[in-house]
């Protein structure tokens, strides 16, 4: 079990990583567009740190943490986000798309993001088939659910009892359309069991509660109990990008959101069990500004991508 | 990561056909164009045990629809011959994240006319994936095309253009079985995707000599199986043999055509086709799929581009008509070309 100070650590530095990221784009000093993940930073950690070293996992756009606690470095990501040459994809792949490493075991998504299912899938048909014990772990979107390679994905996954896992993140939104104009069926993890897949709903901006779920998952996977789907019910707080003002979302449902804040959840938890003080979450929450503000910089006065380079990698 | 099997370099298994293959290689045996596909297939997944086999019914004892993948299941076992639902899509997806993680899976699309279901998973994922973060996938998808057999609008299909519009893939469409083979040897142990179209038509229609053991064709390299002054005929799969027959009844005239099998659509030998432009100074490009927007309009274009002050006439393109490739054996021959439809626009053009 992660130590409790250790996952507000990473959800702290994924917010303040974000935030700092939303006031860069505002100050126009943004290239395109991007992404916020608040308040998915619970599923985005929780399921990514129950993963183990030799794991795979393809994140999507609002898993900001998730690419942080499998090691990818702070300057990677917003040299991404800024098209840079130090960035993961040298200025190929935009914000957090393609943001793929193998060496770090993390498989880069597209925009088209019920894709990252079967590939996923895929990961872990090669570790079963190598007689490996490795999972491999995605992330879908409601929005995705509705995608036919959902339903393909977690067929096949069933039935050839792969050691897969998928996070369902329930936001309530996508795009600007919310559940009940996407699906008759909002209850993702009855989906999941229809296709025989073990499925759990749970609280997704409760961090303990996923970094469980995810573990219990991630380990049957392992033992060769087959796959596992984890409907995490949370909100999106921001817009779909950074040019979306989610005029469309009731501005009651976001502020009751707002009271159940991932962090702000985990951190009063934190202080109630006298696990820590609040100076010491301050100071935590200073330290992994500094290191955002830190990454920005360093980013920032990273070289562009030289155009000669632009066919280099077409092909292995 | 590479898994050398005993048939490593240029060896000759002797062990199988009890010492008569080294025999056979010098002399090569006739198979057919279907039995040099399959024999690819099972002589990779004897050399390396990444290579893998999915798709609809190619599994157990039934062998897919064509019989291409009959008898691998009980060599190599249900997971390396592995069966799927009918799941384009995902399928093709999965085996893009099984060539992540390092094996080498061959996808067989029942017919090329089912490859649109998967072409997210192939132009938007597998495709791009090594440009954008190193993703290197090395997968092959075996997509049985053309038609001329009476088989409707959705199996005979030829959607080659697609996939060569689209940037990182690699595209072969071999027409005789030793490139059958060769080819898909050289598909599979390529390190990038790469949509082998492999012509129905020839299936059980062509025999030849073949190589056993280990035989590569290098993808990107043409060739020409026909040479003559007079004018050259550029085509790929099934329509090789057409042009190959316009080129003998020409030659009966008095008119000699050079034939050129492109093999690879994706990279084009661009050197081959230029060459053969200059030499001839009169073309025609020929292909089963549609004229508009075809492969043909791209050599053709190469061609005007290149070696313009060699042409001594138009370059002529013949194709399938604008339309779905229609059922009923007058309206299919209508949309197709042919030999005798090469040799007339052949004769034209001599005469330009």
């Amino acid at each position: 079990m992660a130590d409790g100070l250790e996952l507000y650590r990473w959800m702290s530095l994924t917010r303040r990583l974000d935030d700092a990221v939303m006031a860069l784009w505002k100050q126009g000093r943004g290239v395109g567009g991007v992404f916020s993940g608040r308040g998915h930073e619970a599923i985005a950690v929780g399921a990514g740190l129950a993963l183990g070293p030799d794991d795979v996992v393809a994140p999507m756009h609002r898993d900001l943490g998730t690419y942080l606690v499998r090691g990818m470095t702070m300057e990677r990501v917003v040299g991404n986000l800024l098209g840079r040459a130090t960035g993961v994809t040298a200025g190929r792949d935009a914000n957090l798309h393609g943001m793929g490493d193998l060496s770090l075991g993390i498989i880069g998504f597209i925009s088209h993001l019920p894709q990252s299912l079967p590939a996923t899938l895929g990961a872990a048909m090669a570790f079963r088939h190598r007689r490996e014990a490795r999972v491999a772990l995605t992330f879908v979107g409601d929005g995705g659910t509705t995608a036919g390679a959902f339903h393909e994905t977690l067929n096949m996954a069933a039935l050839y009892r792969a050691p897969f896992v998928v996070v369902i993140e329930n936001n309530q939104y996508a795009y600007s359309t919310p559940l009940h104009q996407q699906t008759a069926v909002t209850d993702f993890a009855a989906k999941a069991r229809a296709h025989g897949v073990r499925s759990v709903t749970v609280d997704g901006n409760d961090i303990e509660v996923v970094y469980a779920a995810a573990t219990e998952a991630i380990e049957r996977a392992r033992a060769g109990e087959g796959p596992s789907a984890i409907e995490a019910v949370t909100m999106r707080m921001r817009g779909h990008a950074i040019h979306d003002g989610a005029e469309y979302v009731p501005p009651d449902l976001l502020a009751r959101w707002e009271r159940r804040d991932p962090l702000l959840v985990f951190g009063r938890r934190l202080i109630d069990r006298g696990d820590t003080t609040p100076a010491e979450l301050d100071r935590i929450d200073r330290d992994c500004r500094e290191r955002a503000q830190r990454a920005i910089a360093a980013a920032e006065a990273a070289p562009w991508p030289d155009p000669d380079g632009l066919k280099a990698g077409v092909y292995a | 990561m590479a898994r050398p099997g005993r048939a490593e370099g240029r060896g000759v298994r002797v062990s199988e056909n009890f010492g008569f293959a080294a025999i056979e290689r010098s002399t090569g045996r006739e198979i057919t164009y279907l039995e040099a596909i399959a024999e690819a297939i099972s002589e990779e997944m004897e050399r390396d045990d990444r290579v893998l086999v999915l798709g609809e019914d190619v599994g157990g004892s039934f062998g897919g629809a064509f019989k291409v993948t009959k008898g691998l299941a009980d060599r190599f076992g249900d997971d390396r011959v592995l069966n799927t639902p009918i799941a384009e899509l995902s399928f093709t997806g999965m085996a893009t994240g099984m060539a992540l993680m390092g094996l080498r899976p061959i996808v067989e699309m029942q017919f090329a006319d089912f490859i649109s279901t998967a072409f997210d998973a192939i132009v938007q994922f597998a495709a791009t994936a090594h440009y954008r973060w190193g993703g290197a996938v090395p997968w092959v998808v075996r997509a049985p095309s053309d038609g001329g057999i009476r088989s409707g609008p959705f199996h005979s299909q030829n959607p080659e253009a697609w996939f060569v519009h689209t940037p990182g893939l690699k595209v072969v469409a071999p027409a005789t079985p030793a490139d059958a083979k060769g080819l898909l040897t050289a598909a599979i142990r390529d390190d990038n995707p790469v949509i082998y179209f492999e012509a129905k038509p020839l299936y059980r229609s062509v025999r030849e000599s073949v190589p056993v053991g280990e035989h590569v064709v290098p993808i990107g390299s043409a060739a020409v199986p026909r040479r003559g002054d007079d004018l050259t005929i550029i085509a790929y799969g099934t329509m090789v043999r057409e042009a190959l027959a316009a080129a003998d009844r020409l030659a009966a005239d008095g008119v000699h055509a050079t034939v050129v099998d492109l093999r690879t659509l994706k990279p084009l030998d661009e050197e081959a086709i230029l060459a053969a432009a200059a030499h001839t100074g009169k073309v025609i490009v020929c292909h089963a799929a549609n004229r508009l927007a075809g492969v043909g309009a791209e050599v053709a274009a190469l061609i005007a581009e290149e070696a313009f002050e060699s042409l001594d006439g138009p370059v002529v393109r013949l194709g399938g008509v604008d339309v779905p490739v229609p059922f009923s054996p007058p309206l299919e021959d209508a949309y197709r070309p042919d030999a005798a439809k090469i040799e007339a626009a052949a004769r034209r053009l001599a005469a330009y």
